[in-house]
């Protein structure tokens, strides 16, 4: 019975994956994945997740250290801010995003004033990006950090190393199992990410198009474009899943990360 | 260079306070059950843990001055620290480890050497034994030419075979170091054969501070007694004649103690002041126990024998019927309220 049961529900989970590849043959998908608004979308993509991830990474690190390192209502409230983009419809972070950086938004005067224009350019998809995927990584590298055994960085101070020597030669190569973790989930999210971009940044082909709204946008055009970037993306989307449980099994020696995020906001 | 330190601080259910000093050479032990602030106080020789006031001074360095606002930094203390179950760097292997704290590559090979360890840089610490382990955490604590050594528990994580040994190396290295050296452990005996002077330490405070010898002569509480190895009977002082004291014990057995005492007390007395025959002897041991052997408890070379209340050759099984008999000498008597 229970076989049964577990056998629907894997085949319901695993039927659409399949599908994408099932439909037109291996090498239309191919030739289509060749077609200017897949390459644009790839293009645009890269750099994009490339920035936002060395934003996450250079802010998000010393971030989660800190709050690592503090108890009580401060660090409470803390990861709370950090969290709720996580728990924020997409829609509302676009909104979000368009009335504080946008031309007529809270900062749009500032930000106008210094000659540039955030709103539907490719700095408005890496601001989406970083928005939504920044608690992914925030969350599981506090995580990783409190893991570490608070002895280890204790000894060191008493072999002489100062904050920053503790920092990088014994906190950051502890917690890099977890970190790395972390960087791969805020990847896979900012991959993913959809409404806030289209809200905040737009659909330009070669500018702000990426693999996500890609998709979207072929969807009435060539419907095997959107179905070759589909099956790109399952397949960057696999290999990273499969090297967060690799890191985190490698590391911990148990492979019990939580993929703690609302499922339904990861894709739509 | 003498370490001297005074402080207090608050934990959650007491206060912790200490005032010592640790003479170049001289190992100090402090001794008591887990949580009564011993690791406190090497915390606050170290720099890791600031108390609410105190001082802590190397010689005419001072490291800690809380009313001055003057607090080093542990990186800037010249302090040796050998952490519970030794806190090696899980990520370097025992050459990194020591690295770790050495100013240059001769320092530790020199270390490496002398600690035996040569032909284990290149392994992970995790793939080492307990002992193997203990010798990198200490040749990784002396890396930085300390001005003091502290030692937290540096044998409990060893098993027993391996642990008298380690006591001896350890026992030759504190004498050839000659550093103020700070120790904790629960184990009296540790204590005893390591330590120049014992502190033995309840809730945060310093109960008595002497040589080991002292510390079993004349423990100051029955808390001090029985850490020190003593049982405590509890009874009732019903009378004193010829200069002894007689106690009625809640066991029903009566004892005579040279001490004097009244209303309810505690007798002590350690197992090695009892001797046990098959029947009553005439001498001057006065107390004499007849009852069942209840337990025999093999320790190392000995064996630990309970009769009636007291621990103490012969037929030894239990329910074998032998006396226990101890000089009223041997004994002392506590007030049952300053029991804990």
């Amino acid at each position: 019975m229970l076989v049964v049961t577990t056998g629907v529900a894997l085949l319901f989970l695993v039927l659409p994956i399949v599908a994408v590849f099932l439909r037109v043959p291996l090498s239309d998908l191919l030739s289509a994945l060749g077609s200017s608004a897949a390459l644009d979308a790839i293009r645009v993509t890269a750099e994009t997740i490339a920035f936002a991830m060395v934003l996450i990474l250079v802010f998000g690190t010393p971030a989660a250290y800190w709050i690592s390192s503090r108890r009580g209502a401060v660090r409470d409230v803390v990861v709370t801010l950090v969290e709720l983009p996580l728990v924020l419809p997409p829609a509302v972070a676009g909104i979000g995003l368009l009335v504080a950086f946008g031309r007529a938004g809270l900062l749009g005067g500032t930000v106008d004033a210094l000659g540039i224009d955030i709103a539907f350019t490719k700095v408005a998809v890496i601001l989406a990006v970083t928005f939504v995927a920044s608690p992914f990584f925030v969350r599981t590298a506090v995580a990783a950090f409190e893991a570490v055994d608070p002895t280890l960085p204790a000894a060191a101070r008493t072999l002489g190393a100062g904050p920053g020597r503790v920092f990088f030669r014994v906190m950051l190569p502890l917690a890099k199992g977890g970190l790395g973790a972390g960087a791969a989930l805020a990847f896979a999210r900012g991959l993913g990410e959809f409404g806030a971009t289209i809200m905040f940044a737009g659909s330009l082909q070669g500018v702000t198009q990426t693999l996500s709204l890609a998709i979207y946008e072929q969807f009435d055009v060539d419907f095997n474009v959107a179905l070759a970037i589909s099956a790109l993306l399952i397949v960057v989307s696999a290999v990273v899943l499969l090297s967060v449980k690799l890191m985190t099994r490698w590391h911990s020696g148990s492979g019990s990360l939580i993929l703690s995020a609302p499922s339904s906001r990861q894709r739509n | 260079m003498a370490l001297r330190v005074r402080f207090t601080h608050p934990l959650r259910s007491f206060v912790a306070s200490a005032e010592l000093t640790v003479s170049r050479g001289e190992t100090l032990a402090l001794v008591g059950p887990s949580g009564a602030g011993k690791t406190t106080t090497l915390r606050v020789v170290a720099g890791l843990l600031r108390p609410q006031s105190g001082t802590v001074t190397i010689g005419e360095t001072v490291l800690l001055d809380t009313q001055r606002g003057h607090d080093v930094p542990p990186e800037q203390r010249r302090v040796g620290y050998l952490f519970q179950e030794y806190a090696l760097f899980p990520h370097l292997d025992v050459f990194g480890n020591v690295r770790f704290g050495a100013r240059d590559r001769s320092r530790v090979d020199d270390l490496l050497e002398r600690f035996r360890i040569g032909h284990l840089a290149r392994v992970r610490v995790n793939e080492l034994s307990g002992g193997e382990r203990q010798r990198v955490a200490l040749a990784r604590a002396l890396a930085r030419d300390p001005a003091v050594l502290l030692l937290d528990e540096p044998l409990s994580a060893l098993d027993a075979h391996t642990r008298a040994g380690v006591r001896g190396e350890l026992f030759g290295l504190l004498h050839s170091l000659a550093l103020p050296t700070l120790l904790v452990t629960h184990d009296f005996e540790d204590a005893a054969t390591l330590a120049d002077r014992v502190g033995v330490i309840s809730d945060g405070r310093i109960l008595q501070l002497g040589s080991p010898m002292e510390l079993v002569s004349v423990p100051v509480d029955p808390f001090v007694a029985t850490l020190t190895g003593a049982m405590l009977l509890a009874g009732c002082v019903v009378g004193r004649e010829d200069g002894l004291t007689e106690v009625a014990l809640d066991n029903g057995f009566t004892a005579w103690s040279a001490d004097s005492g009244v209303g309810r007390v505690h007798v002590a007395v350690y197992p090695w002041d009892v001797s046990l025959g098959p029947a009553v002897q005439g001498d001057s041991r006065l107390n004499h126990f007849t009852g069942a052997i209840t337990s025999i408890a093999p320790i190392g070379n000995r064996v630990r024998v309970q009769v009636g209340p007291v621990v103490a050759r012969l037929e030894l099984r239990p329910g074998a019927i032998a006396t226990a008999s101890f000089k009223a000498t041997a004994t002392r008597l506590f007030p049952a309220d300053s029991g804990r």
